[in-house]
This record gives structure tokens, C-alpha cells and sequence, in this order.
């Protein structure tokens, strides 16, 4: 590939878009409060404007809209999961006298797992104490004006707790897993097992993404350099939580009664 | 901006990618034709082609071509070279993403190579990876580890795939400039929207469908294999399974929810470019813009309710075979809409016949030669007969794989000036299209003939057995001859391309900002504030002016070349 794609004589989009300092998000300075307008009146509204100055809020929406996509995509994962869990609860086969066997054998599931859901449902809880923090108007426009940082603290104490909590419902997971073994039945046991391993692994490693996500943000909230930054990355990682946990409530409710 | 996250270098990346495939899955295509039709040809090196080793180079061109250059060459590689400027957007919304995804591509090809050198050699279960043979090592050479390679590249892939997809359509919907409306966006960005929507929807389908595979092969489920499942005699039980209720026809429910939308998402940008180019070069506005924007996407949605019509004769019920089957007519509505509206565009419209223009043309006569073999095998009853024959070959390959390979050069022809300031050599150009077209239809027309007579795919020779049927399969080996000696023709053709390629990058004549009189916002002159003022492709009555995307009033004149 040659270095240059585009002799310099036709290029026709910069290469470098204008550098921004520090608490400046290209706004003319403007507090990342949630402002409806550009500022001039009813007339004007940020996506008349070049991107990259459409509101203090245009990273976070573009941000929470990848985030939306990205988290379809992975909804449809489980709705083809689940899928085949209901075709395959109603299939069988016919034996060699012609009778038709279907051999799901419903599990039992561990009560275990009604207290995980609990610790899930005040993760998310704790997470949103969290992303509503980042907002409140008033802190922002403090933190924003570099008077110590209000927000970040606050929000750093509450996505520790959802991380706590968070690994809670990991670990019980886990003894779900154990307890299920030490009853003998395993993965490999049944079409019902099959699924019930499938679907709570495939939620934990979800899960752990999340907790990765939430680390990340918790790192950003310390090293981050505009509040903007440190907005997007607590406001997507929660909302990612949040999704995760309603997919738990979901994915739950089928194994506890769709079996 | 670091330059590795311009999505220009990732565009190059991707289509870098593409053409390393492309060559590679060539190459493939032309060892099985000439096995096909010389099964006795002693190859340089290799020698003669076992029946397992066709099978593997099936399995391999197919995923080659379908993921990494249908894929990767429409939908990611073009998107991310002009959709951005196509939109007035200076960068994409998630450059990291984005460039993450074209590596990750890269490195899952790297793990689809890698399966032609371990033990075994490649897969051999076709691109569709059928259980139960794909479920067991036992099933042939190749459906160990290489099949392992296979599915952990098919997942990356789909991986990459997604958070490509994700960061194209932010980007649309994000980051459009001033002015740039919904009915405004380029056809092709309305294409690449919704094959892009496609992509979010079907590709975690499939990893879902690969997971299960997965844990079938190496974790005793029995998601995927039916009850007492013998493979070569061998009863495929492994220690402490239970065997019992799988089913091989989730995996074609899973699977085909994927795999028809992919298709889908291979041909749709090369129909948006169609309308634009062909209203570009006619100097003509596009027939029905909002109908065409209407089409497009129905056709979209439409292509996530059909995947049925791929397993009418696996199993599936009679009933649901009946839906699936209106559903794929269905599609024909739309289609037939699109065909209409490229036919009352170019009608009498003294169109400039340049290359990317008989590209564009090219791409409707294949679409329609293609396409209309579709409701055919869209009906059950006659797909009962025609279901894995070469028809079936010569409809995808068609519709899918020419129209779309015809839509890639109309693209590189029509974009070269803007990619690397000069254009490609018009009369090597007109050469390579017209020895393309023509071949292109001399090697895949005869696959109907060939399938109508009932020639199986995937059968590695058709001569030397007893019997029969034997007979009639060995009459089809003349036809599979001229077919054969047609591909390599085909294949001999590109070198003009590949020599044109080279010539013009050479020579380096530079053109214009705005060689062809485009409208969209990509060929806007340097610095013009980015805006845009009306829709694209308002070209006068007269054909002798048009005004472009990005100037307020000036109406310019059409310089005659």
C-alpha cells in the first residue's frame, strides 16, 4: 500500500480535526449541562451546526447510540439462544418401536439464584445512583470549572459498590454451578442442562465484560481528563449493566418456569 | 487524528484484505474447474485431486468469497473510503472501533489460511458447515482441527463484522453535516445502512449457532446431533454423552437466519451504487429517489424472514415451507421495483458510456439474468428437484457473486479518481468489462442447463462410475468442459484489470476534483464548506447542467469530455 493514498494537491477532508484542550468540547466552552438548544433562541438547534459542535452532549449520544446497537446485536445472540431452548424443549425423536421420546428433563434450579438476582437488581441499582450523579447540574458545572472534583469522587464509591455486588452475583453463580455438580448433573446430562449452563455462561462472560467496563470507567473517573469523557464512559458502561441485568430477569424467569 | 484510525487507511486495510482473498479464492475456484472437467489432470506439485480435497477447496472459495470479499469488500471496505465524505463527515464516530474491527477481520482470514496447513487440511462440510458431519472428527479429513479453525475465524469474523457495523450506522445516524437529510443521503449510503442493520441483526445469530456447534464438537451436547447418529458406521457417542435429541435442522434454522441476509448484505451496496452511478453517467435524476430509498430497505427487512427457502427439502414443515415460499416471491416486488427504476433512468438517455457505467449496466443484466431464476427455486415443489443442483450454483453466483463482483469494479472505476486522484485507462477499462460480461455469462448460463439435467453440487468428478444415473451425470461433463475453460477465461480477463490497476498508478494523469460530473457531497471541491443544499443527482432537463450536493446555487455545466 503505498503511504500516500491521496496526493495532497486533491485532498479534500482534513486529516487532523482541531485539537481541544482540556474542559473544552468545542462549544465554545459551554458546561456539559443538558442544554436543548445552541443557544440563540428557539430557532437554533444543534444539528444545524458542524458536527463536533453540536452540544455539549454530542459524544455522549453518539455514544450511547453504538452502545444501543451493540447491545441488539447481542440481544439477538440470546433470542437465538432461546430460540433454541423452546425448539428443542419440544422435540424428539421416534425409537426403534416407533414411539416418539422427547427426553428434556426439566432441572431444578438452585434457590441460590434467586438471591443472585437480588445482588444483580442492587448492582444496577447502585450503578444508577452512579450515572445520575455524573449530571446533577450544579456539580457538573463545579467539577467542570476545575473546583476539585465533586462528582467523580461520589460516582468513583458508587460504581465500587455495583462492582461489589456485581462480583457477589458472579460468585453465586458459581456455587449454583458447584451445587448443581455435586448433585451430579452436568452440562453433557440432558437437552435442559445443555441450555441452563449455555445460557447463565454465556451470561456471566456478558457480565464480566461488564465488570471490565465498569473497572475501565472507574479508571477514567481518576484519570479522565474533561468531566465529558468521564460522562460517557460511567453513563455506557451503566447502561450496559442495566441491560445485562434486565437480560438476567429475563433469561432467569425462562429457566425457572419455561423449562 | 493518528493516521492508523483514518478511515481511509482502514477502508485500504479492508480492501487489502478483500483482495487477497479474492485471489485466493480464485485460485481455488479454478483448481475445482479444472478437476471438474479433467479429473485425470495431474496437478504441478500437488498431483491429482482427491474427492476430499474438492470438497475442502468448495468449503474454502465459498468462505473466502462470501465472508472476506462479498463481506468485507461492499460493506466494509467502500463504506469506510466514502461513506464518511458522502455524508460531510470529517471522521467516523468510533475511529478505535472501527480500526479494531478491519484488524480483527484481518486476523480471522489469517485463521481461515491457517486451516490448509494443519493436519487434516481444510474443512470439507461446504460453506453452510451442515451438521451432523461438522459436528465429528470422524466425518472426514478436515472436520477436525481445521474445522475448529473454521469456526473460531467464522466468529471472529462476525465479531469484527458487528462492531463495523455498529460504528457505520453511528455514524450515519450521528454524523451527517448540516443539511444532509434523511431523504437527501446518497443511495448508497441508504444501502449501506441497511445492509449494515442487517449485519447488527444476523452475524450474532450465527455466533450463537457457531457457540452451539462448538460445544457439540468438544463439550458433549447434543445440540445439533440426532439420535443414534452414525458416521461411516461409527456411532457417534462420545464417553459419558447423552445422545439423544438434537437436531440438525436447528442448525439450518440458526444458520440461514445468517446466511440469507448475508447474502443481502453482499449485493445491497452494489444496487445503491447502481442507481447513482446510472443517474450520474444517464445526467438524469433517479426514477422514484424515494421509492428507490423505500426499496431498499424493504428489501432489507424482507431478507430476514426468508431464510426457509434454503431447507424446503431438509425436513422443514410443509406448512412453514408454504410461507417462506410467499415471502421469497415477495422479494421479487421490490427487486423488480429497483430494476424498473434503473431501466426508466437510463431510458434514452444518451448515456456516457464510461466504465463505471457498463459496470453498472453490467450489474442490472446480471441482477435480472439472476434474478429471475429466484421465485424458481422460491417454489418448494420445484426446488424439490432443483435443490443442490449446479441451477442452484448458477443462481447465486449470478445474482450474488457476478452482480455483486460487477458492483466492486463499478465502484473502483467510479471512485479511483477520488482514491488516488487519477483515472483508471478507459479503454483497458472498456476491454476488461466486455470480456468480464461476456464470460461471466458463458461460464455461469450453462450451470442451468447442467442442473436441470440433474448434476449434484459439490460432486467431485463426474465420470468413471457404473450405472445409470452415472450415464446421465457423465452427460453433462461436455457442458462442464466449456464451463471450465470459460472460468479460466474469466480469471485471464482480470489480469487486464490488475495491469490497468498498475499502468494508471504508474503514469499517475492527474483528474479533475470532479472527473464525472458527480453530484454527492465526496467530490466536493477542497475546502468548500462542508453543506449540503439539496438531494443528489438534480441534473437539468437538457442533460446539460446539474447542480451539485455542496453549492448553495451555482448551477455548473457539464463539460463534454
Amino acid at each position: 500500500m503505498p503511504t500516500i493514498l491521496t496526493p495532497p494537491e486533491i485532498r479534500r477532508h482534513a486529516e487532523e480535526e482541531h485539537h481541544l484542550g482540556e474542559n473544552d468540547n468545542g462549544n465554545g466552552r459551554r458546561p456539559p449541562t443538558d442544554k436543548k438548544t445552541g443557544g440563540n433562541g428557539d430557532g437554533d438547534n444543534w444539528d444545524a451546526r458542524p458536527q463536533g459542535r453540536r452540544g455539549p452532549r454530542e459524544r455522549l449520544k453518539q455514544a450511547r447510540i453504538g452502545l444501543f446497537l451493540a447491545v441488539a446485536a447481542d440481544a439477538m445472540f440470546f433470542i437465538a439462544l432461546v430460540g433454541a431452548f423452546f425448539v428443542q424443549r419440544v422435540s424428539g425423536h421416534f425409537d426403534a418401536y416407533n414411539r416418539y421420546i422427547n427426553e428434556w428433563l426439566p432441572i431444578t434450579l438452585p434457590s441460590i439464584l434467586w438471591i443472585n438476582t437480588a445482588m444483580l437488581f442492587l448492582s444496577s441499582v447502585t450503578a444508577e445512583i452512579a450515572r445520575q450523579g455524573m449530571f446533577h447540574e450544579h456539580d457538573a458545572l463545579e467539577e467542570w470549572i476545575g473546583l476539585g472534583r465533586p462528582i467523580s469522587k461520589r460516582a468513583g464509591l458508587w460504581l465500587g459498590a455495583t462492582l461489589f455486588f456485581g462480583a457477589l452475583f458472579l460468585a453465586g453463580q458459581f456455587a449454583a454451578w458447584q451445587q448443581l455438580s455435586l448433585q451430579h448433573v452436568y452440562a453433557s446430562d440432558n437437552p435442559s442442562s445443555h441450555y441452563f449452563y449455555l445460557i447463565t455462561i454465556a451470561h456471566a462472560i456478558h457480565l464480566a465484560i461488564g465488570i471490565g467496563a465498569l473497572l475501565t470507567a472507574m479508571m477514567i473517573l481518576r484519570k479522565g481528563r474533561s468531566l465529558l469523557t468521564r460522562q460517557v464512559w460511567v453513563d455506557c458502561s451503566v447502561w450496559y449493566w442495566h441491560a445485562m441485568g434486565l437480560l438476567w430477569v429475563g433469561l432467569f424467569l425462562l429457566l425457572e418456569f419455561g423449562q | 487524528m493518528n493516521r492508523w484510525l483514518h478511515h481511509r487507511f482502514v477502508g485500504f486495510g479492508y480492501l487489502a484484505i478483500a483482495a487477497v482473498a479474492v485471489v485466493v479464492g480464485t485460485f481455488l475456484s479454478l483448481v475445482m474447474r479444472i478437476h471438474l472437467a479433467w479429473p485425470e489432470y495431474v496437478f504441478p506439485v500437488h498431483g491429482i485431486i482427491k474427492p476430499e480435497e474438492y470438497l475442502a477447496l468448495v468449503t474454502m472459495h465459498g468462505t473466502m468469497m462470501l465472508f472476506f470479499v462479498m463481506t468485507v469488500a461492499p460493506l466494509s471496505a467502500f463504506s469506510n473510503l466514502i461513506l464518511p465524505a458522502q455524508i460531510g463527515a470529517t471522521r467516523m464516530s468510533f475511529p478505535r472501533l472501527n480500526l479494531f474491527a478491519m484488524l480483527l477481520t484481518g486476523f480471522s482470514f489469517l485463521v481461515l489460511c491457517a486451516a490448509f496447513v494443519v493436519p487434516g487440511g481444510a474443512p470439507i462440510g461446504g460453506w453452510t458447515a451442515y451438521p451432523p458431519l461438522s459436528v465429528s472428527a470422524l466425518a472426514g479429513p478436515g472436520q477436525g482441527l481445521g474445522m475448529d479453525l473454521w469456526l473460531a475465524s467464522i466468529a471472529l469474523f462476525g465479531i469484527a463484522s458487528t462492531a463495523g457495523a455498529v460504528n457505520t450506522l453511528t455514524t450515519i445516524v450521528k454524523r451527517r453535516c448540516p443539511g444532509m437529510s434523511w431523504t437527501r443521503l446518497p443511495l448508497t449510503v441508504w444501502a449501506w445502512l441497511t445492509a449494515n442493520m442487517l449485519a447488527v441483526i444476523a452475524f450474532s445469530v450465527l455466533l450463537a449457532a457457531l457457540v452451539l456447534l462448538f460445544c457439540d464438537r468438544h463439550l458433549d451436547t447434543t445440540f445439533f446431533i440426532p439420535t443414534t447418529d452414525l458416521i461411516n458406521g461409527v456411532q457417534v457417542v462420545s464417553p459419558g454423552a447423552h445422545r439423544g435429541s438434537g437436531s440438525p435442522l436447528l442448525w439450518l434454522h440458526l444458520f440461514w437466519f445468517f446466511g440469507h441476509p448475508e447474502v443481502y448484505i453482499a449485493i445491497l451496496p452494489g444496487m445503491g451504487l447502481t442507481s447513482m452511478v446510472l443517474a450520474n453517467f444517464a445526467h438524469r435524476r433517479v426514477f422514484g429517489y424515494r421509492i428507490m430509498i423505500a426499496t431498499t430497505v424493504l428489501i432489507g427487512m424482507l431478507g430476514i424472514l426468508v431464510w426457509g427457502h434454503h431447507m424446503f427439502v431438509a425436513g422443514l414443515n410443509p406448512f412453514a415451507g408454504a410461507l417462506f415460499s410467499v415471502s421469497s416471491l415477495a422479494i421479487a416486488l421490490p427487486s423488480s421495483a429497483k430494476v424498473l427504476s434503473w431501466l426508466a433512468t437510463s431510458w434514452r438517455s444518451r448515456m456516457r458510456l464510461d466504465t463505471p457505467a457498463l459496470f453498472a449496466l453490467g450489474f442490472v443484466s446480471l441482477f435480472i439474468a439472476g434474478g429471475l431464476t429466484g421465485p424458481i427455486l422460491a417454489q418448494p415443489i420445484l426446488d424439490e428437484f432443483l435443490h443442490n443442483t449446479f441451477f442452484v450454483v448458477a443462481h447465486f453466483h449470478l445474482i450474488m457473486a457476478l452482480a455483486g463482483v460487477f458492483g466492486l469494479f463499478c465502484a473502483t472505476y467510479y471512485w479511483f479518481p477520488l482514491l488516488f486522484g487519477t483515472k483508471l485507462n478507459e479503454g483497458l477499462g472498456k476491454w476488461h468489462f466486455w470480456l468480464t460480461i461476456l464470460f461471466a455469462y458463458s461460464t455461469f448460463l450453462p450451470m442451468h442447463l447442467t442442473g436441470i439435467a440433474g448434476e449434484p453440487r459439490h460432486y467431485a468428478q463426474l465420470n468413471g462410475m457404473a450405472g445409470p444415473a452415472a450415464t446421465l451425470l457423465a452427460a453433462t461433463l461436455p457442458l462442464q468442459r466449456h464451463v471450465s475453460s470459460s472460468a479460466i477465461a474469466l480469471a485471464t480477463a482480470q489480469l487486464l484489470f490488475l495491469f490497468n490497476l498498475i499502468w494508471t498508478l504508474k503514469r499517475r494523469i492527474p483528474a479533475g476534483t470532479n472527473p464525472w460530473n458527480a453530484t454527492t457531497m465526496e467530490w466536493a471541491p477542497p475546502l468548500t464548506p462542508v453543506r449540503t443544499f439539496r438531494g443528489p443527482c438534480e441534473y437539468s432537463d437538457d442533460g446539460q447542467s446539474f447542480r451539485p450536493q455542496w453549492s448553495e446555487d451555482a448551477l455548473q455545466s457539464i463539460e463534454r469530455e
